[in-house]
């Protein structure tokens, strides 16, 4: 009985320790959650997409990504960590289960030509923010990140880092919420 | 082991590096007292890349490109509540070191004194116990009475 407050509070203690250490200080929650994407008019890079495809217009805003729900990847070429979960945006791609559109951060376009024919392109247009001034005003802060925005183009999911397929297993439902 | 590295620094070497293409932007002027307003208030700011560094100190592109950013929010007349409430909106309360004070910040701000004012009330609690008076044995009075008879014999 005399112990049992100590005790109580070392328990307390452990397990707001156990919780805390096991989250990531990296990944940093984006206030942008619930938000409407932030503007932006990027222009658009011209790849060779799938034959007969329309070519995209020369350039792109905010606007353009209403009316079904997309995933807005940022990427580069010189980034190591996209080219781990291309692999995976190259299969989400080829399921057809959701628009991709890549934003080319600070990178150049001989690069990302170069890096898109060697690894393949899963996006439907590829913008390009040269500056990284779409970066900024998206709260981007490493590369890749993507967001997933529902059809009314509001953001509603920010994935840090790599897209998983297990990332993915969590944003599929938010998707079909947002559909219908 | 030495053909090992020797073939490692080869491969490094030449490999092909990749960077940031950075853009080349112009210098932004800004007067004494802004000048002096920009070199406090970046202290004050966390880069999210490195995160124990402020973005005075970091070396990241993204750094370099929040400092831009700020001297032209600073040129145009920003105050250093304007400047963070332009970040804050992109990256989040993160990116203060000292956070607001606010609703959601209310625990962040009063947790220390709350602990403290709980660790007070624990000492004040243990003094007052072990102040007080042990309660004296009980007496057996008729051992007492027949004590004090045999001393007055």
């Amino acid at each position: 009985m005399r112990f049992a407050l100590p005790l109580a509070v070392l328990i307390a203690l452990l397990a707001l320790f156990a919780v805390g250490l096991q989250r990531d200080p990296r990944r940093v929650p984006s206030p942008l959650i619930g938000k409407p994407a932030p503007a932006f008019d990027l222009p658009t890079i011209a790849l060779p997409g799938p034959p007969g495809a329309a070519p995209p217009p020369a350039r792109m805003t905010q606007a353009d990504l209403r009316g079904a729900p997309v995933l807005v990847n940022f990427f580069a070429s010189w980034c190591a960590g996209c080219q781990d979960e291309h692999p995976f945006l190259m299969e989400l791609a080829r399921s057809g289960e959701v628009r991709l559109v890549g934003i080319d951060y600070k990178d150049a376009e001989s690069d990302l030509r170069r890096w898109l024919g060697r690894h393949g392109d899963p996006y439907a247009v590829v913008l390009s923010d040269l500056s990284g001034n779409t970066g900024i005003d998206w709260g981007v802060y490493g590369v890749p990140e993507t967001f997933v925005l529902d059809a009314q183009g509001r953001i509603v999911f920010k994935q840090i880092g790599p897209l998983t397929p297990e990332a993915w297993q969590r944003i599929r439902p938010l998707l079909q919420g947002s559909a219908s | 082991m030495r053909y090992a590295l020797a073939a490692l620094l080869l491969a490094c070497a030449m490999s092909a590096v990749r960077a940031q293409v950075e853009t080349p932007k112009p210098p932004i002027p800004l007067d004494a007292r802004q000048e002096a307003q920009y070199k406090a208030l970046l202290p004050e700011l966390r880069c999210l890349v490195c995160q124990n560094e402020s973005l005075a100190d970091s070396q990241a592109p993204l750094a370099a490109d929040l400092r831009y950013e700020i001297r032209g929010l600073i040129a145009k007349g920003a105050s250093d509540a304007d400047v963070k409430r332009y970040l804050v909106a992109r990256y989040g309360e993160f990116v203060l070191y000292r956070p607001r004070l606010e609703a959601r910040t209310l625990l962040l701000w009063g947790g220390p004194f709350l602990l403290l004012l709980a660790a007070c009330a624990g000492v004040l609690s243990y003094a007052r116990r072990r102040a007080r008076p042990a309660a004296p044995p009980p007496v057996d009075e008729g051992a007492l009475r027949r004590l004090l008879e045999e001393q007055d014999r």
